[in-house]
């Protein structure tokens, strides 16, 4: 029985942590959100810098050709210090997807760029206030041309190009494809939108006649977003713990120094039940996250259950801790310069960022169904 | 990552299999048991199997050699239970005794006790049961009021044990009580070996809600124990409970019972809304809530097996188990009644839905919930032991228990 990560995972993972605390404490946070930068740039460096863009990129296309172990720690970590980049846009969703859906020329042409930090990318999905799916996606590939608006596109106002999830005729499941547009290129038109966490940034993209490519089979568009997003949900799910265990620490540390009825409010079962329900939840979450990360790194016949297990688990744990946070600290904890906001926002960002629990839910029922017939 | 053995423990793991299939019959399904017998024929059988375990080299696996163990690791016990798990074989009479007292006499007792109690306890002659409990003090242990006297060489106990399983076919029994009521209740408390056929010790079986007997009350009217028996010095009594609660929280596992593949067998046969209940978003939802729990904790046991493997001391996450698991066993038996409609308050093994297991484990978790530590005293130790927050303000903590309110 080996469940763990090795040693050398664990020492990349602190000499994360390390960067993060040195470049990225909530004060850095903070300056993103009262500031203009759309995302920590020194930050995004920094991370770039130590090569952990390309961790999971194969060798042939730039990358260190690591398995997804090493993503799933460093994740936490940028999850535990609520980094203000665009690493799960670029990394677990734009490479994933050109690594699952990529010709060979788009391959060549966007992972070394991915993997060097050259480039930023992003996947674009929603466009409109419900879930996204072949029935509501109307944003159509023809010709070579993109046509129609996405909206609240990770990092869509930083992202170099995009993966656009876009209609292409077919029927059923069938009606979407893949594709990748340069969002730098002509027919493009970004708007950054207003939302509940200003410390990622989101944007409107408006595509009119926006020259794109096809990205593998016409028609596949929806079963490979689901392959891309099983691997996103595990390594965003270790992001999310990461928060969850940060905003417990957070709200742990404050009842070990508030006082109220003149004792510590920490001394009140009220209290300590709260935070104790924090940990409980968390470690199902950390346990369904393991693994989560082995069936990815192994490409195991659980991926689909495990992943799905972990982004539900590891959302319940986040939206838990993070909202609680807030009620430990009492009024001072629903004022600006409070720093609970930032786990409060980002919990509820990364909630929904690949379609909320309720969607999770009712596909990992429908997989167990099916492995139950099988 | 992976789920393997190392070599050595596929090596235990093939000598334990090996020994089992000399031994004992291999389970056809999981679910295949043993046929349920009267206690006294059961007990015979489980005695006996635990003899065979004992004499094979399967008994009580981590116990040191000196006292007919095995000398094995935690690791080694796990492969062995994992791999028996797999056989029909008796269960459940020495899980407490083995578990929690024996652990508690081999911590405390002199070289007398351990010579001679442990080995007959490992070969199963003798069962032992955990005397802790009272109607005064059940989450408040050390609030317990059961009193001995120090009379020449003896003590002379009265008083008033509750929630002890097995007492009435138990020969021993660790027992905490008062022995100085002058001081702060913590400090006036001694742990004895009682000899459960003694005079004066009177088994009486609890009828719980649920209609089963698995627990007694035991009264003990002037039963005379040797001061011989004692487990630690008089005033000890608290800190020797502890150990046996330490382990408590080792033993008291899974709630077993059903789990959401129960639940989605019951959704597949039910209706609701004139359609199939497994295709109503509330039960799909809760189904998905209860795997992602049940998986939750499975990989949270697979990493406190790894520590173990590695000989390193497992971390606090598997304090959150049972916290979970009982929560878990009465939501999902009062969920699934609600799918039987109407006739979901017919609690009958020939009619209801398999085996009226809903109706039993709904029933059943409200005991569940409290044994072995209730879901407040759970929390209560995840907040002080794992997040190091401060124990509640104790007013009873400095004043002589003689002197506390009752």
């Amino acid at each position: 029985m080996n469940f763990d990560f090795s040693d050398d995972q664990k020492l990349l993972k602190e000499s994360v942590r390390k960067l993060l605390a040195d470049k990225c404490d909530l004060g850095r946070v903070r300056k993103v959100l009262d500031g203009d930068e759309p995302f920590a740039k020194d930050v995004w460096d920094g991370l770039v810098e130590m090569g952990v863009t390309g961790t999971a990129i194969p060798e042939e296309y730039g990358g260190l050709g690591l398995g997804a172990l090493e993503l799933c720690v460093v994740a936490e970590e940028l999850g535990r210090s609520a980094a203000p980049v665009p690493f799960s846009s670029s990394v677990y969703l734009a490479t994933e997807a050109l690594i699952v859906a990529g010709t060979e020329d788009q391959k060549h042409a966007w992972l070394p760029k991915l993997a060097s930090g050259e480039v930023i990318g992003t996947f674009a999905m929603a466009e409109g206030f419900t879930a996204a799916s072949p029935r509501t996606v109307e944003v159509a590939f023809n010709g070579g041309k993109l046509n129609g608006t996405k909206v609240a596109v990770p990092d869509g106002d930083i992202a170099d190009f995009a993966v656009v999830l876009a209609n292409t005729g077919g029927s059923g499941d069938r009606a979407l494809s893949l594709t990748v547009v340069d969002l730098k290129a002509g027919g493009v038109t970004i708007e950054t939108v207003k939302t509940i966490d200003p410390t990622r940034s989101h944007a409107n993209i408006t595509f009119k006649d926006a020259p794109a490519e096809l990205m593998g089979t016409e028609g596949e568009g929806w079963a490979s977003t689901s392959t891309v997003f099983d691997s996103a949900a595990i390594l965003m799910a270790f992001e999310q713990i990461g928060g969850a265990e940060a905003a417990m620490w957070m709200a742990r540390d404050y009842a070990l120094e508030r006082y109220a009825f003149g004792r510590l409010i920490g001394s009140y079962q009220a209290i300590k039940h709260k935070i104790a329900d924090m940990y409980v939840k968390l470690e199902l979450a950390r346990s369904n996250c393991y693994f989560g990360a082995m069936m990815l790194n192994d490409s195991g016949a659980e991926l689909p259950e495990a992943a799905a297990a972990a982004r539900i688990s590891a959302t319940e744990a986040y939206r838990y801790a993070a909202q609680e946070n807030i009620q430990v600290h009492g009024g001072i904890g629903y004022t600006w310069e409070a720093d609970t906001q930032f786990y409060f926002r980002r919990s509820k960002l990364l909630a929904l960022a690949l379609g909320s629990a309720l969607e999770w839910k009712d596909k990992l029922v429908t997989r167990l169904e099916t492995r139950n017939a099988a | 990552m992976d789920f393997n053995d190392t070599k050595e423990e596929a090596e235990y793991r093939a000598k334990a299999r090996a020994w089992l299939d000399q031994n004992a019959e291999r389970k056809k399904s999981s679910k295949d048991a043993l046929p349920p017998l009267g206690l006294d024929e059961a007990l015979k059988r489980a005695r006996k199997w635990q003899t065979t375990k004992a004499e094979g080299g399967f008994a009580c696996i981590t116990w040191p050699k000196e006292y007919g163990g095995q000398g094995g690791s935690s690791i080694h016990n796990v492969i062995y239970s994992q791999e028996e798990s797999k056989y029909l074989v008796p269960g459940g009479f020495f899980t407490i005794g083995l578990g929690m007292c024996v652990p508690t006499v081999l911590a405390w007792g002199t070289d007398e006790h351990k010579e001679r109690y442990v080995a007959p306890a490992i070969r199963g002659d003798e069962i032992w049961c955990q005397l802790f409990s009272e109607p005064a003090g059940g989450s408040d242990v050390a609030g317990l009021r059961t009193k001995a006297e120090k009379d020449g060489d003896e003590w002379v106990i009265n008083g008033q044990k509750v929630w002890t399983s097995g007492a009435h076919y138990c020969d021993y029994g660790i027992v905490v009580v008062r022995t100085d009521p002058n001081v702060p209740k913590h400090k006036g408390l001694t742990m004895f070996i009682i000899d459960m056929k003694s005079e004066g010790v009177e088994v009486r079986p609890i009828k719980q809600m649920s209609g089963e007997s698995d627990f007694n009350e035991v009264f003990f009217t002037d039963v005379r124990v040797p001061d011989s028996n004692r487990l630690g010095n008089p005033g000890d009594g608290w800190k020797v409970a502890l150990t046996t609660l330490m382990n408590e929280r080792l033993a008291v596992g899974g709630g077993g019972g059903a789990d959401w593949e129960e639940l989605m067998s019951l959704g597949r046969e039910s209706e609701l809304e004139q359609m199939a209940a497994m295709s109503n978003g509330a039960v799909r939802e809760r189904v998905a809530d209860w795997y992602v729990q049940t998986q939750g904790l499975k990989y949270t046991r697979f990493r406190t097996l790894t520590a173990l493997s590695k000989g390193q001391t497992p971390g606090p996450e598997s304090s959150i188990s049972k916290v979970v698991s009982a929560a878990k066993m009465q939501d999902l038996g009062s969920f699934a009644m609600d799918l039987q409609g109407q006739a979901g308050i017919i609690r009958d093994r020939e009619t209801s839905p398999q085996g009226a297991i809903f109706q039993n484990q709904w029933m059943g978790g409200a005991g569940y919930r409290i044994a072995g530590g209730t879901d407040e005293i759970l929390r209560n130790i995840v907040a002080e032991r794992v997040l190091g927050m401060p124990q509640d303000i104790r007013v009873d903590k400095d004043k002589p228990f003689n002197e506390l309110p009752k």
